[in-house]
């Protein structure tokens, strides 16, 4: 019997190709969507086929990314992704910045975490433009998020637009948000071999910030260890060694900040 | 855990394909993934089996084919598969900085009806 129409007909006796039998009634429309490789199995082989698909997994992730660094450039702001374990030191980081950035450059602060507004509070206090996204038990921020949080910033107002990521030190490495750079931080106190545990959000890194490093005697820190395990994880990236406390390193993050920021403006000109 | 909100785009693309076939049922799903990816295959089949619940791909196999790390060492161009990130070139023991394969995550195939 035909199984497709189910048209009562025994399954040799017509062609659905053609669709060119109309001696009986139909209920239905007699248009198949689809495409028929097997038209007729018969009742003892089901109607099982391959479907290939070869569909990347973050491809939507990665074509709304793309339109988020397409609208960054259209406003020329320049995007950094702030990635690190919990504690690092992200939002500390960011205060310092806009602390001593103010006079010269505008900040904008995308933040990401389970649960609470207490970081993009502590930001406006600061005088900072700050969208928070509690992310649920996302573990991670992706691009739409990013795109929802940025449409409520004041964008044209903004020369560095912060997006301090969930702290974690696995699933964000794997969203492009649409950034220009990343940065992670690990700070004095979490063990000097932390980026041979977890390469992967090391290898994409433009810049390796060592945070806490007013600490780092207190801490016990092995620095050599560290800068050593840092360049093997992330042997493309610039390694900086600063202290959002006491201010101690932060030049030099200012200058590689406008370093890449200046090609990122010539790329676009 | 970020394997679930990835098994929700796989099955989103699954579904997507599916329905164009003009399928009733998805019986089988093939998935490629990198040692790179950052993809926990175990963490995988547990988001499958919570969010296939009540699709038309519940009680469907998940076949999962892991794809090795491929680097190729720029100092002697020569490729070769390596444990993890951080492989050295067989040749010259210098850390590879290229990848030509390892990150893979995809959806690539389904058996349908």
């Amino acid at each position: 019997m035909c199984e497709h129409c189910g048209c009562g007909q025994p399954g040799e006796a017509h062609g659905h190709a053609g669709h060119d039998h109309h001696e009986h009634n139909h209920e239905h429309p007699h248009d198949h969507p689809h495409p028929h490789p097997d038209p007729h199995p018969g009742p003892a082989g089901p109607d099982r086929r391959t479907v290939v698909v070869q569909e990347g997994i973050l491809a939507k992730n990665d074509r709304l990314a793309e339109r988020n660094r397409g609208y960054f450039l259209a406003k020329g702001v320049f995007v950094l992704n702030l990635l690190s374990s919990p504690g690092s030191g992200k939002t500390s980081l960011i205060e310092r910045m806009a602390a001593d950035l103010g006079g010269r450059l505008r900040l904008g602060v995308v933040v990401g975490d389970l649960a609470t507004d207490n970081d993009a509070r502590r930001l406006q206090a600061a005088g900072v433009p700050a969208i928070q996204i509690t992310t649920g038990t996302v573990c991670h921020l992706d691009a739409e998020m990013v795109a929802g949080a940025v449409a409520r910033l004041p964008l044209d107002q903004v020369d560095i637009l912060v997006i301090e990521n969930v702290g974690n030190l696995v699933c964000p490495a794997a969203f492009d948000l649409g950034e220009d750079m990343r940065v992670v931080l690990m700070s004095v106190t979490e063990g000097e071999d932390k980026p041979l545990k977890y390469p992967t959000i090391f290898r994409d890194a433009g810049v390796v910030l060592l945070t806490k490093t007013d600490i780092a005697e207190a801490a016990g820190f092995d620095r050599d260890a560290a800068l050593r395990n840092i360049r093997r994880a992330a042997p493309g990236a610039v390694i900086l060694e600063v202290s959002a406390r006491t201010g101690q390193g932060m030049p030099a993050w200012y200058e590689a900040l406008d370093t890449a920021r200046a090609g990122h403006a010539s790329g676009r000109a | 855990m970020h394997e679930l909100s990835l098994m929700e785009q796989t099955l989103a693309i699954a579904l997507e394909h599916a329905q164009r076939e003009g399928a009733c049922h998805i019986h089988q799903l093939t998935m490629r993934v990198g040692a790179l990816s950052g993809v926990v295959p175990d963490a995988l089949r547990f988001a499958f089996d919570v969010l296939t619940r009540g699709t038309m791909a519940e009680g469907a196999q998940l076949t999962i084919e892991s794809v090795p790390i491929v680097a190729r060492c720029a100092r002697c161009d020569r490729e070769f598969e390596a444990a993890d990130l951080l492989g050295e070139c067989p040749g010259c023991g210098e850390t590879a900085t290229e990848l030509r394969q390892g990150r893979e995550l995809e959806l690539a195939s389904l058996e349908v009806s």
